[in-house]
């Protein structure tokens, strides 16, 4: 699911992204400690320059971790959930994964989003996703290569792809709901939990980044309008530094715990 | 700050080895991570992946020379990493204990309960 990379649209790319955005927040980290070496020699140009450098840094690591939140929130291929929570993924005979997109044919006389001002005028309902159940089972009644891959794991450990028979007949008998991305309740990629997790712990590391940068910022302009170099000591850019270093610290944990294993 | 004198060596110098250092650790890790060499993963020690061993040990890696040199811990006096550093590993060990042995105390309810839940 992490194999998106900007501007390259298409092109499978695994985890090469979130190798830059941890090399990016490394840099960062180095050009703190330079500034903090810097203050130590009371050089103020220096320490302004590493301290922006390091702001940069920061901020495009926010903004990286924002873009791989939007590509999986608005998810790629989308996928069918089952009474039971599972999700069914839809595979061609090659294995690779199949868009919903590809797969729904228009049926003629879908119902409409209820809506507040409709009927029962407290009562709401949420956004319909982009194509029925039943858009989805009658195309794929159409397009014998498709076939449906389970989260079930085999003696291989690799998920299991059902024959076309049996994709039919368990997306007939327990597809529930079109699940399109990912959010704290559904997550077309695999189970909701993941999600959960990735949602919470990148969330909590991402808003430290975030407060990282403005206290970055702050300290900054104090730096630059020399409230350090009047106080005779750097040590508020020292203690700021501790910060970074700590929130780079923790994301070599995330990326261990999220990406890798 | 007495940490400045501590050590002879130019910082400077320091700094740049160490964020090489991160930086090749973190390519090797990526390409484990992407290539996923066999032998890795199907061989197990204490019922983990070897591979994920790897992973975790380079991580802990890592953060010893993040908290080192960046964080200058190796300038401070013994007393203050110890109690820095002991008190997180007693603590990470307890966390991981209470996960492995409650973590699939939800999962064991539905299991064994009579109710169908896994379709």
């Amino acid at each position: 699911m992490f194999n998106h990379f900007p501007f390259l649209h298409g092109v499978d790319a695994p985890m090469y992204y979130v190798a830059l955005m941890t090399f990016i927040l490394i840099g960062s980290s180095v050009t703190m400690v330079l500034a903090v070496d810097a203050g130590h020699h009371m050089k103020q140009k220096k320490v302004i320059l590493y301290m922006f450098l390091t702001i940069i840094g920061g901020a495009i690591f926010v903004g990286s971790q924002a873009w791989e939140w939007k590509n999986f929130i608005n998810g790629e291929y989308g996928a069918v959930e089952t009474h039971g929570g599972q999700i069914l993924q839809f595979v061609d005979n090659t294995g690779h994964r199949v868009a919903l997109e590809n797969i729904a044919v228009a049926v003629p006389g879908e119902r409409e989003q209820h809506q507040k001002k409709n009927g029962v005028w407290y009562n709401g309902e949420k956004e319909l996703p982009t194509y029925s159940m039943n858009e989805i089972i009658k195309g794929f009644e159409a397009k014998p290569e498709i076939l449906v891959r389970t989260q079930i794991l085999d003696e291989n450990g690799q998920k299991t792809i059902l024959s076309r028979e049996e994709s039919l007949a368990k997306l007939k008998a327990e597809g529930r709901n079109i699940v399109e991305g990912a959010n704290l309740k559904h997550n077309e990629y695999g189970t909701p939990l993941f999600a959960d997790f990735f949602f919470f712990i990148t969330g909590f590391h991402g808003f430290h980044v975030f407060s990282g940068v403005i206290i970055n910022i702050i300290i900054f302009f104090n730096v630059i309008i020399g409230t350090y170099e009047r106080r005779g000591s750097y040590e508020m850019v020292e203690k700021v530094g501790l910060y970074w270093h700590f929130v780079d610290l923790v994301w070599v944990f995330v990326f261990t715990f999220f990406y890798l294993v | 700050m007495a940490h400045d004198t501590a050590h002879g060596k130019d910082p400077i110098k320091r700094i740049w080895f160490v964020f090489a250092l991160l930086s090749i650790v973190t390519i090797v890790e990526v390409i484990l991570g992407i290539i996923k060499p066999a032998f890795l993963i199907e061989n197990t020690f204490i019922k983990m992946k070897l591979l994920n061993w790897i992973f975790i040990i380079l991580t802990i890696y890592k953060a010893y020379y993040i908290t080192w040199a960046f964080m200058h811990m190796e300038g401070e006096t013994k007393g203050l990493r110890r109690s820095v550093v002991w008190t997180a590993i007693f603590l990470v060990c307890y966390l991981v204990t209470i996960l492995l042995v409650e973590g699939d105390y939800i999962y064991e309810v539905y299991r064994t309960g009579h109710q169908a839940w896994d379709f």
